[in-house]
């Protein structure tokens, strides 16, 4: 789901650019209100598990690769605000080290997978979790439902970003100037293997770490998010 | 141990075990991900590589380009396995160290 340069055009890397200012801003003034100095460690875990948790990149057979992000599970754990921060970090130095998501991309790719993917996933977990005890089942299950929604909107954010370029961005005769596939393809595409296979990651590591944490001395338990 | 130690030993554990990324797809003949492939494979797949692509998908060279070093590319998997953990050793303190430097920055200062 990292968007390379050259896939969106410079008008569309820029408007997630404007669109992400706002929210990393309102990230920090949240972070530097609510943040305490012990919890900085486990954001920094989380940051550390988003990134790594995205090199293991799942196969389908003969065609491509996708991945989990981490990204529900560091929302719930620290609330969506924080997960934002966290994941952007993880992103912006995957893109810059690594190549891995294009500079002029970094907005598009923290709008799909640092704001889309951790607050669908945190309300989702929220209001299917309600007012159950922190070790029921029920959260588990709230955290596994966060996590699938959570990332298959980031992904149909993605597909929609491709899908669009095709349509406002192209040469007199036709050809495509940036993603040559249009929404019809683009939107299934990313859509559909997260449906099938890759939102089903995100959703096991999210529920076994959810699982993991309603055992431990609970940060859950003490609903202590950011 | 505490949580937070168990955790880092989680995180060490997952780095050792990232290379799983790179094998697994390599084993099952999986190509890149869905809109990031190379200019040349975009040449495959829709018969020409979109003119803005192709300006704008040189304009960053990555120290450590897709998470191996440059020039590896014809390496085996042995070695884009260990490039792979270095990768993430490097990845992860860089990522880690920058959140505790907007943690610095951010945080509250009683309690």
């Amino acid at each position: 789901m990292h968007i390379p340069d050259g896939y969106l055009s410079p008008a569309t890397c820029g408007i997630f650019y404007v669109v992400m200012v706002p929210i990393w801003t309102m990230a920090s003034k949240i972070a530097q209100k609510t943040l305490k100095a012990r919890q900085v460690p486990l954001l920094a875990i989380g940051a550390a598990f988003s990134f790594v948790i995205m090199m293991f990149n799942v196969p389908i057979p003969g065609g491509s690769t996708g991945h989990a992000v981490g990204g529900v599970l560091i929302a719930i754990l620290l609330g969506p605000w924080a997960a934002c921060i966290a994941i952007t970090v993880a992103l912006v130095v995957q893109a810059l080290l690594f190549g891995d998501g294009g500079i002029t991309a970094i907005g598009a790719n923290c709008f799909n997978m640092a704001f889309v993917l951790p607050f669908v996933g945190y309300y989702t977990y929220r209001l299917i979790s309600g007012s159950s005890s922190s070790t029921s089942n029920r959260r588990v299950i709230a955290a596994a439902i966060a996590a699938y929604l959570g990332i298959n909107c980031a992904a149909l954010a993605a597909g929609i970003e491709f899908g669009i370029q095709p349509s406002l961005f192209h040469t007199a005769n036709g050809q495509a100037l940036y993603c040559p596939y249009s929404l019809n393809i683009a939107v299934p595409a990313m859509l559909g293997e997260h449906l099938l296979i890759f939102g089903w990651i995100e959703v096991i590591v999210t529920a076994l770490v959810v699982k993991y944490f309603q055992k431990q001395d609970s940060i859950l338990q003490k609903g202590e998010e950011l | 141990m505490t949580l937070i130690k168990k955790l880092w030993i989680g995180i060490g554990v997952l780095i050792l075990l990232s290379p799983i990324g790179l094998i697994l797809p390599d084993w099952f003949k999986a190509g890149a991900a869905w809109g990031e492939w190379g200019a040349e494979e975009m040449q495959e797949l829709v018969g020409y590589i979109p003119q803005g692509l192709e300006k704008l998908s040189s304009l960053w060279n990555a120290p450590l380009p897709d998470y191996a070093f440059q020039g590896w590319e014809e390496r085996g998997l042995a070695h884009l396995s260990i490039a792979y953990i270095f990768s993430a050793v490097v990845g992860i303190a860089v990522t880690v160290g920058i959140v505790f430097a907007i943690g610095k920055f951010l945080v509250r200062r009683e309690d």
